[in-house]
């Protein structure tokens, strides 16, 4: 069979989703914020959400995502993308509402907001990108850089006696009884990128159903700033990442309860 | 059984050569073009259609969305 008989538009198994915008991103080749992207847009397609979604974008590479994904957008000063959703959400209780940070972004300069807003339960979805590294500013030492990594601003790899010990943001916000689901996932093979999405939108589904803050850590790569290959990025984080920040859901109850699952 | 054929369509001016369809694929059907796009990079291709499932995985990774899949059974 010819391969021009195979492509017709009865046979399309997959293809762009029609909320993502048809442009080409500025990220680096093989970065993982383009496959979340992509993940999100899809889910707001497959949901029908996408004229009642509100996405509050970061500092950090994710700056742009407005030009990406074809919803409503209100960017935030660093670190205080959940609580401009906060306010987002508290004006507007019909909107679906979302933060997407990195970790140079929540883990650091907006660990405060990220706490006391999961604290408080608002209804928010929050995707925390965590590459261990601040990826957009030259590759310097995030909180979540773990321990030995090289960096611009580690050249020797982190020591936690100078440094201290790389931050398990989800951990933390999984203790707080104001969150009701608090997963970590990662988006390197495409069973795992399935298995993210699937995430994704049982957190979209909490925020419609209004049970409290959901929170969605996506293991990723920064492959210019830690200077690989996207694939052999990919394999690095699976030996040196996974092991810190072992993937699977942390907490998965209704707001209210005070303590994690695990 | 009844066999399944598959066909991609990268768009080439939106791929970034980043390979992680070609790690992904579980047939060897992605290779890397030896050519360049307008942008300079190597962009993926099909080197070996005949062996394509259309199993989509190759899609599902790519972090630039340029890649649409056709399955058909035979």
């Amino acid at each position: 069979m010819d391969i021009k008989e195979i492509i017709k538009p009865e046979n399309l198994v997959y293809s762009k989703s029609k909320v993502q915008i048809d442009t080409i991103t500025h990220y680096c080749p093989g970065c993982t914020h383009g496959v979340v992207h992509k993940l999100i847009s899809e889910l707001i397609d497959e949901m029908g959400i996408q004229e009642k979604t509100v996405g509050v974008a970061p500092v950090g590479c994710a700056v742009f995502a407005y030009n990406y994904i074809d919803i409503d957008w209100q960017e935030a000063a660093h670190g205080r993308a959940p609580a401009v959703a906060t306010g987002i959400v508290r004006l507007n209780p019909d909107k679906f509402v979302f933060a997407y940070q990195g970790d140079g972004d929540l883990a650091s300069i907006g660990a405060g907001e990220i706490i006391h807003a999961c604290n408080r339960g608002e209804n928010i979805l929050v995707v925390f990108i965590n590459n261990g590294i601040y990826g957009m500013t030259g590759g310097q030492m995030a909180p979540t850089t773990i321990e030995n990594m090289v960096t611009s601003t580690t050249p020797c790899g982190r020591d936690h006696e100078r440094n201290g010990y790389p931050l398990k943001m989800t951990d933390l916000v999984a203790q707080l009884p104001g969150t009701s689901y608090v997963t970590r996932q990662s988006a390197q093979t495409a069973a795992s990128v399935r298995k993210c999405k699937r995430a994704l939108k049982k957190g979209i589904q909490n925020v419609l159903d209004k049970k409290g803050t959901s929170f969605v850590e996506v293991v990723s790569t920064c492959n210019s700033g830690w200077k690989l290959t996207p694939v052999q990025a990919n394999k690095w984080m699976e030996e040196n990442m996974f092991p810190y920040y072992p993937l699977g859901d942390m907490k998965d109850s209704e707001k209210g309860e005070p303590v994690s699952n695990n | 059984m009844a066999k399944v054929r598959g066909a991609v369509v990268v768009d080439k001016e939106g791929c970034k050569g980043c390979a992680l369809c070609v790690e992904a694929c579980p047939e060897d059907v992605l290779a890397l073009n030896k050519d360049v796009n307008s942008r300079g990079y190597h962009y993926s291709y099909m080197e070996n259609p005949e062996a394509c499932i259309g199993c989509a995985n190759c899609g599902v990774v790519c972090p630039d969305t340029c890649i649409t899949i056709y399955r058909v059974k035979v």
